[in-house]
């Protein structure tokens, strides 16, 4: 098995690896890093437990291969509070009940950061679409869709502060 | 809950407190078990059958074991030695840990490779040589039920069937009179299917055995921490695990729904493997393993009838089921219960006579029967129920409304004897379905229907005006392998007034250290915030029977209250002394007593629990704890109704989901969010099978839904906004008048969908479809009737 060695950045902290070709993304993450917040839900793409951004961009790191990271930057659930505070997402999430048992939780909350990040006002059905490669079997999607709603309220409250 | 009796401060009941286990949620921290990583652990793989039938010629684990990292494979021989390749499931009957002669379902464990890493064991497990011989495989129940099929258990002496067991509930004689008798009479062939329960976390354990002092510690995902301490200890006694060596964690669980009650032999592989190895070993299932594996739920043939009057008034039902239980009979069901609570079949009606009757059969596929996020075979009762009044509506020309209006049992005739013998505690049935019909605006859609359909389209709506039965259960009837199905918390009040509270049970996602600890501030006055809540610990934790069937408020929370009663009165005592007056003199306000006639002279729990260690009066007990064991004098009787609105598209049969409105009544709410959490999950978990999910067999028992891409759990696209509302009939048992509100949705909603669906094209004479009511069913209906684009 050919080994590699791969340079990324993980929530900001650069970092250096000797890997497997065949190690996925997941497992650089959950094992070698010990980053257990992104989980992993079914191995095929469907569930996006393990949905984490590489460069900023949702991606199911279950069936992205370790060396696909190479040069990139990730971001897991563990980096989304920043000094101590929590993201406006997170703080959505505990607020409007959009989690039960957690397990999507790290996954979902990524996926909605991103889908803020570029679309800071999104309608129902853009966070629906959105948020539909993400399964939940807890909440029904109800109160995480109000939770994505009450972020962007927050953030572009937030913004509007800085721009005044 | 009519007004709320503590402040936000101390979060008693009523209060819709945000969750205390969402902080390491939402930073990553949870601790599951596939985060739990012990030094010098170890990792198995397991090899499975790709036959549902065949026998085992030989297993060849040479190459297996040149794979670097692998130290062991372990077969059904290697567990012969220890008398550990069968087990007995939770109904009594027998279940291969390891085979050693045949396999009996695809995706049966065949071997399990122990290996240095994640990796090093997939390696190992592709390398093991299985040599197999096909036999016929029995997928078909009535096939397999029929005289002279060929016989699957043949590990069982004597055996010359494929029969389970023979249950039966209600009047025969009587009920066929009734039918006899009859002015009208229905009957409805309805299938509810197999479905698993796919929490987004699948199964797995770190089985972890200390070779110096012989204590075995598993971390596993089960729901019933101490029930399968208790199984461990009499499975593997005659190996030299005693339960006092045996410690089972539950750490924090990725949804469970039922489907992590049973004991699966990946479970006991990986406690023999760490026995043996003298290491920790992790097993993790993926999720093809789980879907194929795993338990399944449902999977009922229910011939049900119904016998009334001209007016509409039911005379009579009959049942008659088959029920597909796989090669084993693996259900989780209280002992005396081989169908569950399945005789809760005349829901909501108040239905003279009534006989039905369960047939169990083996077939060569998964072994199951668990919940599905339902109390027992309580979805099962409730479709066939819902589904064949409706059959009944049809036929005599009535609105469904009326006709349920017309049978509910009324609100004074509670509490009520059932015909098959259960006592409901309390309900009213007419308000929650009147409510319902008020929030959807129920005769507006019935002529926006009449309008849709002089244009050819097609649109539906359907009632489910549904009653569960939750809270097992009462100790004269309810038990597991013997023990008694009561629940049990255990609570201490520290010095300065803060508390720790255990308990039996084992949240999935219901919120427990947050409703707990509500409870206890209610009954305490201690804020919810600072009484910390411990579960699934088996070392810490008084003995429960855990959480599925929507027992944890019915029994813990129970359990929570009575247990701080005590607290309370011990408290007392310690007023009176400080006080300086006589118990009788003191009156409780919520956090403090006080002397009658006197407010100004009191003392709050908080002083209370301080003078209990620093001074206590003489000859009393330091200290302030209380543990209680709750055993329930009956079970509790949630309801609802729901209304469901679909529209049809003719070019494709897909079923759009309009509204759905779903009215609740769980008795006195401890936590009015997590409560509409558990509705819309409810929900949620009851479209599924409704409309999506269904695993089924090809003739050589391949499972054609083994994996995310064919067993389609219900995305955010599918998902129509819940619209939720309550009545309020508390329960008039429970100390607090709460009744079990996890499943209510999955049992209500799928007859409320079906219905739904069966309204839109009833028109066209169809009087039933089996549920999931997918677009190529709909599809070839609509196409058989000439009504396709």
């Amino acid at each position: 098995m050919a080994n590699h060695d791969i340079k990324l950045t993980v929530n900001g902290a650069e970092m250096e690896a000797k890997i497997e070709s065949r190690l996925l993304l997941v497992h650089l993450i959950r094992e070698n890093l010990k980053l257990t917040g992104t989980h992993i839900g079914c191995d095929t793409t469907h569930c996006g437990a393990c949905t984490v951004l590489l460069d900023g961009v949702p991606v199911k790191s279950c069936t992205v291969l370790a060396v696909q990271a190479d040069g990139c930057a990730v971001s897991t659930v563990e980096g989304l509070e920043q000094n101590g505070k929590l993201h406006a997402i997170q703080q959505a999430f505990w607020d409007e009940h959009g989690l039960q048992c957690g397990f999507c939780t790290p996954g979902m909350l990524m996926t909605c950061s991103s889908l803020l990040a570029h679309n800071p006002k999104p309608t129902e059905l853009e966070i629906r679409e959105s948020i539909s490669g993400n399964l939940c079997r807890c909440t029904g999607y109800v109160n995480i869709i109000k939770a994505v709603q009450n972020a962007s309220a927050t953030l572009q409250k937030e913004a509007g502060h800085v721009a005044a | 809950m009519s007004q709320l009796k503590t402040s936000e401060k101390v979060c008693g009941m009523g209060h819709s407190m945000k969750r205390k286990e969402d902080p390491r949620f939402i930073r990553g921290k949870g601790n599951y078990v596939d985060d739990v990583n012990l030094p010098g652990m170890l990792y198995m793989d397991i090899v499975r059958s790709p036959f549902a039938h065949a026998k085992i010629l030989s297993i060849n684990t040479e190459k297996a074991m040149k794979v670097p990292g692998v130290l062991a494979v372990i077969t059904g021989e290697t567990l012969k030695q220890y008398n550990l390749h069968w087990m007995p499931t939770l109904m009594s009957d027998t279940q291969m840990v390891l085979p050693v002669e045949k396999v009996m379902y695809q995706a049966q464990e065949v071997a399990a490779v122990i290996a240095t890493s994640r990796y090093a064991a997939a390696d190992g497990m592709d390398a093991v040589e299985v040599d197999y011989e096909p036999l016929e495989v029995l997928v078909d129940p009535y096939k397999a039920f029929a005289p002279g099929a060929l016989v699957l258990r043949t590990d069982k002496k004597d055996k010359k069937d494929n029969h389970i067991f023979h249950w039966e509930a209600g009047d025969k004689a009587g009920t066929d009179k009734a039918f006899a008798d009859a002015d009208v009479t229905v009957k409805q062939d309805i299938y509810i299917p197999r479905i698993h329960v796919a929490s987004i976390e699948t199964c797995g354990c770190v089985a972890d055995f200390d070779r110096v002092n012989g204590k075995l510690t598993v971390y596993m995902t089960t729901q019933a921490p101490h029930a399968i301490r208790t199984v461990f200890a009499l499975v593997a006694g005659h190996v030299g695990l005693s339960e006092e060596r045996i410690r089972i964690i539950s750490p924090d669980i990725g949804g469970g729904f039922g489907g992590k009650v049973p004991v699966y032999p990946g479970y006991v592989i990986a406690v023999a493997a760490s026995v043996v190895i003298g290491k920790p070993v992790k097993w993790i299932e993926d999720r093809m393993e789980n879907l194929q594996a795993d338990s399944f739920a449902r999977d009922y043939h229910m011939m049900t009838e119904l016998a009334a009057k001209k007016d509409g008034t039911i005379t009579g039902m009959r049942i008659k089921t088959l029920a597909d239980h796989g090669y084993t009979d693996a259900s989780a069901n209280p002992s005396k219960f081989p169908a569950g609570l399945f005789s809760i079949c005349t829901g909501s009606y108040d239905i003279k006579k009534t006989f039905c009757e369960v047939d169990g059969v083996y077939t060569n596929k998964p072994p199951g029967g668990v919940a599905y996020r339902c109390s027992f075979r309580v979805t099962e009762a409730a479709h066939a129920i819902e589904r064949i009044t409706d059959v009944l509506a049809q036929k005599l020309g009535m609105d469904p409304a009326a006709l349920r209006f017309k049978n509910f049992i009324q609100p004074e005739q509670f509490p009520y004897k059932s015909a098959l013998g259960w006592e409901y505690d309390s309900g009213n049935y007419p308000a929650a379905l009147k409510k319902a019909m008020e929030m959807i605006g129920y005769d507006a859609l019935r002529k926006e229907q009449k309008e849709k359909r002089a244009k050819g389209e097609f649109m539906g709506i359907g009632i489910s005006s549904f009653t569960e039965i939750v809270g097992a259960g009462p100790s004269k009837d309810f038990d597991i392998l013997g023990i008694k199905m009561f629940d049990s918390a255990e609570i201490r009040v520290h010095p300065t007034g803060k508390a720790i509270a255990r308990f039996g049970t084992k949240s999935q996602g219901q919120g427990h250290e947050t409703t707990y600890a509500q409870i206890i501030a209610e009954e305490l006055g201690i804020p919810a915030s600072a009484i910390q809540v411990e579960e699934g610990d088996t070392d810490t934790a008084p003995y429960g029977l855990g959480t599925y069937a929507s027992r944890s408020t019915p029994t813990a929370g129970a359990a929570a209250a009575m247990a701080a009663r005590k607290i309370r009165e011990k408290a007392k005592k310690i007023a009176a002394h400080l006080l300086e007056c006589a118990e009788e003199d003191l009156v409780w306000e919520v956090g403090k007593f006080y002397v009658k006639g006197s407010p100004t002279r009191s003392k709050t729990i908080q002083e209370l629990a301080f003078a209990a260690y620093t001074n206590h009066p003489q000859g009393m007990e330091a200290g302030l704890e209380a543990t209680h064991y709750y055993d329930p004098p009956n079970l509790t009787f949630p309801f609802g109704s729901y209304i469901c609105v679909v529209d049809i598209d003719r070019g494709t049969g897909m079923v759009k989901i309009r509204r759905f409105v779903a009215v609740d009544d769980c008795g006195n709410i401890i936590n009015p969010m997590i409560v509409d959490g558990q509705i819309h999950g409810g929900l949620s978990m009851g479209m599924a099978p409704a409309l999506l999910e269904e695993i089924t067999y090809d003739e050589n028992g391949n499972n054609q839904a083994g994996s995310f891409m064919d067993y389609l759990v219900p995305t955010s696209m599918e998902t129509p906004n819940w619209e939720t509302a309550k009545t309020i009939t508390p329960s008039p048992h429970h100390p607090f008048g709460a009744k079990g509100v996890g499943e209510s949705a999955t049992v209500g909603a799928p007859p409320a969908i079906a219905n739904a669906v069966v309204d839109a094209l009833a028109h066209l004479g169809v009087t039933h479809i089996d549920i999931p009511c997918t677009p190529e069913k709909v599809w070839r209906i609509l196409k058989e009737k000439g009504a396709t684009l």
